[in-house]
């Protein structure tokens, strides 16, 4: 199967490799997926709790080509918007972008809801407005 | 010594034609073109005594009789031939097959479709190591049972079955044997009088020959086995295959069984040389890295690898100019991980992570270097990518988490 040059350059060169503080209050993380799966993505995000901004975001991804790439552009677009602008960023999106082909779609999939699980944590961490109470990201 | 890239280390799944196969095929193309089965004119004659010659070449490299090889297409008609053609010949006898489930798909599914036409098959499991229990397979015949086939070797993971053992437990029990001999023919020594063989399916691509050949060794003494036909027609290989034959390709696997026999006590020390190289070498750089299948019973040329916490695909996209395979569900065509390895045992999380290495006879010791820095360099990069790395190094038991699957999966 013959890689999109979009996902390689993803692959190649990710953007935003790497990890935010858990403990931090404004961070919110998301781990979805499975290893028996084949695809793991965390998908970290450091939100302003005023302006509702997504400011800093990092990743790590157990998973092929494409789910490298989908989450690595995951986080590119998702910085420097708004927790509502993120939410509605779906799949079909990034398959656009990357050009993915039918067997890789549910990669897109994987990466939607990641981001979904990221700002999901981050709420519930302000609901609970416990620095201390923050969830593992099970 | 300059390397040419890609480098291909995929020898499980095909082999790169012998030069000198092709030499030999050649005039068969266009000089010598006759149809083997033309008995009134020089054309076939030719083509019938080059068929006749290759017959006994690859007869010889199993220690079998001229008389007793059939031409096939390919192992997959072969292992068709083999099963569907003892099934319906011995019906009367009984309906019982064994084999066992890290077979390839030529036999397992063909098993499947006897088992709609009301044959019993009992697949007769693996330990860890990849290799059949002699007792479980004692205990499983019954006075039902017509045939036993258990692979030579496997073609994911190389290991090899007791087949010495096998033969002599089916012969005491008036049960045939058949062997898919695909993965060892040419590389270990196959001898069906020693390991007592009835049929053993071979195919030429796996020994530097060309592709859409093989053949069916079938005993004609102590037993003589019969076959019903599964192609019928003109009545060819002994009423046992028809279709006119494949010259060239005949001619080639020929020349390639006869290199085999002259090289391959040479080329399995070298080969066992490179492979061990590279598995000592990967394994003396990286750590949580498992070999899947025995060491001590497995083809010499041939490793599988899991690479922990770094998925199989994206590591074969990251050696990108290395051909090699692997067990992970994105790289199949169905989606899911390898039944072989998930017979042995292992998790599918380390299925994922698996890296099948054959090496071959055009493989040098440079390429085998270039591979192994490739590998190692890309794991390292790939397991700064991985979460799960970084969780185990964390000290987190990765088994005891609550895995959020996506409701896609």
């Amino acid at each position: 199967m013959a890689y999109s040059d979009k996902v390689v350059d993803h692959y190649e060169h990710p953007r935003n490799v790497g990890t935010l503080p858990k403990e931090d209050p404004n961070v919110g993380t998301g781990l979805v997926g499975a290893p028996e799966c084949g695809d793991v993505m965390r998908l970290q995000m450091k939100i302003n709790p005023e302006t509702q901004v997504i400011e800093e975001a990092k990743f790590k991804t157990f998973g092929c080509g494409s789910a490298i790439a989908s989450s690595s552009l995951a986080t590119e677009w998702v910085k420097g918007k708004t927790v509502a602008e993120a939410l509605s960023i779906s799949n079909t999106d990034i398959v656009r972008e990357l050009n993915l082909p039918p067997v890789k779609i549910h990669c897109s999939v994987l990466a939607e809801d990641a981001i979904k699980a990221a700002i999901a944590d981050w709420k519930k961490k302000k609901e609970t407005s416990t620095p201390a109470a923050t969830a593992t990201g099970d | 010594m300059a390397i040419k890239l890609p480098i291909y280390m995929d020898n499980h799944a095909t082999t790169p034609v012998d030069p000198r196969v092709v030499e030999t095929m050649l005039p068969y193309f266009h000089e010598k073109f006759g149809n083997a089965a033309s008995r009134n004119h020089s054309f076939g004659w030719a083509a019938e005594e080059a068929v006749e010659n290759a017959r006994a070449q690859i007869a010889r490299l199993i220690n079998a009789t001229p008389k007793e090889i059939i031409f096939t297409s390919g192992a997959t008609e072969s292992n068709n031939l083999a099963l569907k053609g003892a099934a319906e010949m011995y019906r009367e006898k009984g309906n019982h097959i064994i084999t066992q489930v890290t077979e390839h798909k030529a036999v397992l599914d063909t098993c499947k479709r006897l088992e709609k036409y009301g044959y019993e098959v009992t697949y007769l499991p693996v330990a860890k190591d990849g290799r059949i229990d002699l007792d479980d397979l004692r205990r499983a015949i019954t006075a039902k049972t017509i045939l036993i086939s258990i692979m030579y070797a496997n073609n994911e993971i190389g290991v090899v079955q007791p087949v010495q053992e096998i033969g002599k437990i089916a012969k005491e029990k008036g049960v045939l044997f058949h062997s898919d001999g695909v993965q060892a023919l040419g590389k270990i020594p196959v001898d069906v009088q020693k390991d007592n063989l009835d049929m053993i399916s071979l195919t030429a691509h796996k020994l530097y020959g060309p592709k859409g050949c093989g053949a069916l060794y079938v005993r004609r003494r102590n037993p003589r086995v019969q076959l019903s036909a599964q192609m019928d027609g003109g009545g060819h290989e002994r009423g046992m295959r028809s279709g006119t034959l494949n010259v060239p390709g005949i001619v080639g696997f020929g020349k390639a069984a006869e290199l085999c026999q002259n090289e391959m006590a040479e080329e399995s020390v070298r080969l066992r040389g490179l492979r061990d190289r590279l598995k000592d070498t990967i394994f003396s750089k990286l750590d949580e890295v498992y070999i899947n299948g025995s060491m001590t019973h497995r083809l010499p040329h041939n490793i599988n690898i899991s690479f922990a916490f770094v998925e199989g695909e994206s590591l074969l996209m990251g050696i990108n100019d290395v051909a090699v395979s692997s067990g992970s569900a994105c790289t199949s065509a169905t989606l899911e991980p390898s039944y072989v390895l998930k017979a042995l045992g292992v998790g599918e999380d380390l299925a994922h992570t698996s890296i099948r290495f054959g090496l071959g006879r055009f493989n040098t010791q440079e390429e085998v270097d270039y591979v192994t820095s490739r590998v190692i360099e890309v794991v390292q990069r790939l397991r700064e990518l991985s979460p799960l790395y970084e969780m185990a190094k964390e000290g987190i038991d990765l088994s005891k988490m609550n895995w959020s699957a996506s409701a896609e999966h």
